[in-house]
């Protein structure tokens, strides 16, 4: 119902040698417009991905049909409406290579996730405990944990990048100790783009048995992700960065792990009895999913899982390295301009500044031509403290961009550089 | 090109590059009276506005100010613009900007601050505008605390 109606239009397979991209683009209505009288080229995926008609269909048709409240009803669209949200769930499941569904938790995205674990686990933590992040994270996973420490005196500490933007491992190997109660890194930084090694990461921390939550909100729609593979703890992620609907988001907790977390919100759904004398909580993943979950929302990121799997993330990967490949060739040529984060592992992220043009000057003159980026901090303000800047202009690629869109970008550029010379 | 009013594009070639290439009364003066500081979270721009007063009038208004183009323009017209004036006159000027900016009272610019109003077209750019008049305002209300466009 939900997940087998998923097709590519167009034939939108890979073809020899990488993807058809003129076909993929076919399938994203909100592609083909002109801004400012320009064709768009949508440079900002890292901020938010666009979506196939295949996803915009799906929660269509699940509110045109289906949609009834889940677990709850005896009728036959609650049976539907809980079949294609357990789907999504089930989908989820196999994407990332989780042993069950009840290691998939559906929130409201990653920031939701990430404060359910701080949330949950920070309620064992003490004074001096210490959680161990990295100087390049999202603002999503800077705060809560901040916040935890002003509750529990749980110190944070932060591990430092270099120049390139790459996390100093060593400096990692001194930072983790005895009091280190959970390590919580990116696997791709927003910022900068660099693609960090989540995997020795999580095996230096177990080694200590420490856990590890790694923030995939850049990641997952952009490599195979693997959560066996990589062992970590919990893996949180976004569905509006994977071509799936805003809102819904997953947190995956290693099942033995989540098992030990108290509830979280109280409500419906969560409990297994309630009564005056005392409540039961129902199993996982539905402990920690209290109230009415956002179930179109589940229905929109199976079939954006379908999406992405149907094209394939190894291909998806090859074409996105070619981008920023001929990208950061085609920036490198741009007289003043300078790029931030320059990783060996990089993803398809380049954040730049230009001498002399303030990047909100820069994301304004690129959207006259057409052109979208994000211009600024990028939630990520700790980033462009250590690089002495106020922000930058970022441009982020997805499956659905070409060279093209890269070429009308570095135009654009040299007209701003005449304009303010 | 554009279906905006003004195109942006022509906004910054006419008006804004001229102010931000060569800012009006752009320096942390020996002596002030009064004093503020603003800051756009947003994209990190940062105004701080130095008042002389003789009298009720606003005898020297100068600044220091980091940011965009747009926010280093509209700081140096407003200098321009708010010199001399009495107080009264000025907070005047400021909520004839700023009205006009936010849609509120459109039509009350004139000359270049007309020509700046066309920022209102663009939204994310507004608070880029308006943060330099925000902070002359608290620094004539001898604010304290560093005032934001949130």
């Amino acid at each position: 119902m939900n997940s087998n109606a998923t097709t590519l239009t167009s034939g939108a397979a890979a073809l020899a040698g990488g993807l058809d991209v003129e076909a993929i683009r076919q399938d994203f209505p909100i592609l083909h417009q002109q801004i400012n009288g320009y064709p768009l080229a949508y440079l900002d995926s890292a901020a938010s991905t666009q979506r196939p008609v295949q996803v915009i269909d799906a929660i269509r048709r699940y509110y045109t049909h289906d949609h009834a409240n889940v677990h709850r009803g005896v009728h036959t669209l609650s049976h539907r409406a809980t079949d294609i949200y357990e789907g999504a769930r089930e989908t989820t499941r196999r994407f990332i290579n989780a042993r069950s569904t009840r290691e998939i938790v559906f929130t409201r995205g990653t920031t939701e996730a990430i404060n359910l674990v701080a949330a949950t686990l920070g309620q064992r933590l003490g004074a001096g405990d210490e959680i161990l992040i990295s100087a390049m994270e999202h603002h999503s996973n800077i705060v809560p944990w901040q916040m935890l420490c002003e509750q529990r005196g749980t110190i944070l500490r932060v591990v430092p990048i270099n120049d390139r933007g790459e996390l100093l491992l060593d400096e990692f190997e001194k930072l983790i100790g005895k009091r280190t109660r959970l390590v919580a890194i990116t696997h791709v930084s927003n910022a900068l783009g660099t693609v960090n090694p989540v995997q020795q990461i999580v095996a230096s921390a177990h080694a200590r048995g420490i856990p590890v939550l790694i923030d995939g909100a850049q990641a997952i729609a952009h490599q195979a992700v693997d959560v066996q593979a990589m062992d970590c703890d919990f893996y949180a992620f976004s569905g509006h960065k994977m071509c799936g609907p805003t809102g819904i988001g997953v947190l995956y907790g290693r099942e033995s792990l989540l098992e030990t977390l108290p509830p979280w919100q109280g409500g419906g759904d969560m409990i297994l009895t309630v009564s005056f004398s005392g409540t039961t909580y129902n199993e996982l993943p539905y402990r920690l999913e209290a109230g009415t979950p956002h179930i179109a929302g589940a229905a929109g990121l199976g079939a954006a899982i379908d999406y992405l799997q149907k094209i394939g993330m190894e291909d998806i990967a090859r074409h996105e390295a070619d981008l920023l490949a001929y990208a950061s060739q085609a920036l490198g040529e741009v007289p003043g301009l300078r790029l931030v984060g320059t990783a060996a592992h990089k993803a398809g992220v380049a954040s730049f500044n230009i001498d002399g043009i303030h990047p909100h000057d820069i994301g304004t003159v690129l959207d006259q031509h057409g052109v979208a980026i994000r211009a600024g901090h990028h939630c990520a303000m700790p980033v462009m403290e250590r690089y002495g800047i106020p922000g930058t202009a970022r441009a982020s690629f997805a499956f659905y961009n070409t060279r093209t869109e890269i070429d009308q970008m570095v135009g654009a550029l040299r007209l701003a550089i005449r304009m303010f010379a | 090109m554009s279906d905006k009013t003004t195109s942006l594009t022509e906004l910054y070639r006419q008006t804004v590059l001229n102010h931000s290439r060569n800012p009006h009364n752009c320096r942390r003066p020996a002596n002030w009276d009064r004093e503020a500081e603003g800051h756009n979270a947003l994209c990190g721009d940062k105004v701080h506005v130095y008042l002389g007063m003789r009298g009720q009038a606003l005898a020297d208004v100068s600044y220091e100010a980091s940011g965009c183009a747009i926010s280093l323009a509209s700081a140096s017209m407003m200098s321009d613009a708010v010199a001399g004036k009495t107080e009264s006159a000025a907070r005047q000027t400021i909520d004839d900007f700023i009205g006009d900016l936010s849609g509120l009272q459109p039509g009350k610019l004139e000359g270049e601050l007309a020509a700046l109003g066309g920022v209102r077209d663009y939204p994310s750019r507004i608070r880029c505008a308006t943060l330099p008049w925000q902070t002359l305002r608290a620094a004539l209300d001898a604010v304290q605390e560093t005032v934001t466009t949130e």
